[in-house]
């Protein structure tokens, strides 16, 4: 008896990331997410000439094209950056520059997801002329 | 050495890289690949709602050769890491782990990565 933590504790404050099997989960979650979604954007380019400005903004204006574009971007964001947050914990071991990494990975994957679903957001409600 | 047939440490001259390696490497290495195209992909929506100065900005990049060219890389690294993230799960559920099974699969993942890559750039 060396410790008076709960085994409970010990659990939830556990491994290096300090979040236990949260992020291996929501890193399958959206993997598969993206794996559907995906499937669908490829099939759609492939079946839709998509080159001219019109005929994209009228195919994203489509509520169904822009929810599924709203997910798929959201997923893509979250889903890479639970990967690039891998990688910085693999190879960036310093303490300051790692966590400042990780913040600016964060920052970065935000930025992307709220410009993607802005400009989807914009055509969808008819604000792109 | 007379020995023979027992296992030995790997050794540079004697060293075989396995394929296995080889895709789980490339996993990674396309996954960053696919993180930098996210801001393409943000910037290709974005470029459509803003208007037709901002798309033709983005149109000449994506119709120049360097950017066909990274357009094809990034499709094939989706098809890549899409396939390999497949056999990823197949392992999480405990499937596939045998030696000559992973080899198998891995060589399937970098084939079926070519032919999907090539299918999707003819037909589109």
């Amino acid at each position: 008896m060396s410790s008076l933590r709960s085994p409970l504790a010990k659990v939830l404050g556990s491994g290096s990331a300090k979040d236990g099997t949260g992020h291996f989960w929501s890193q399958r979650v959206s993997a598969a997410g993206i794996a559907l979604l995906g499937s669908w954007f490829v099939l759609t380019l492939l079946t839709t000439d998509l080159g001219d400005r019109n005929d994209l903004i009228a195919w994203v204006a489509a509520p169904q094209n822009s929810i599924l574009l709203l997910l798929l971007s959201i997923a893509l964001a979250w889903h890479s950056n639970l990967g690039v947050q891998v990688v910085i914990e693999d190879y960036v071991h310093g303490p300051f520059i790692k966590v400042v990494s990780l913040v600016l990975c964060k920052f970065a994957h935000f930025v992307a997801a709220a410009a993607a679903v802005f400009g989807i957001l914009k055509i969808a409600f008819g604000g792109a002329a | 050495m007379s020995n023979s047939g027992r296992p030995l440490s790997p050794h540079l001259s004697i060293y075989r890289w396995p394929v296995t390696m080889t895709v789980s490497i490339l996993h990674r290495v396309s996954g960053i690949a696919l993180s930098a195209g996210l801001v393409v992909f943000a910037w290709w929506l974005l470029a459509a709602s803003s208007g037709p100065g901002a798309w033709d900005q983005f149109s000449a990049f994506a119709t120049s050769w360097i950017g066909q060219l990274m357009l094809i890389g990034w499709s094939a690294a989706f098809f890549f890491h899409l396939a390999n993230g497949i056999r990823h799960i197949v392992w999480d559920f405990g499937y596939g782990f045998e030696l000559p099974t992973a080899n198998a699969s891995a060589w399937f993942v970098l084939v079926l990565t070519v032919i999907l890559t090539a299918a999707f750039w003819v037909l589109a």
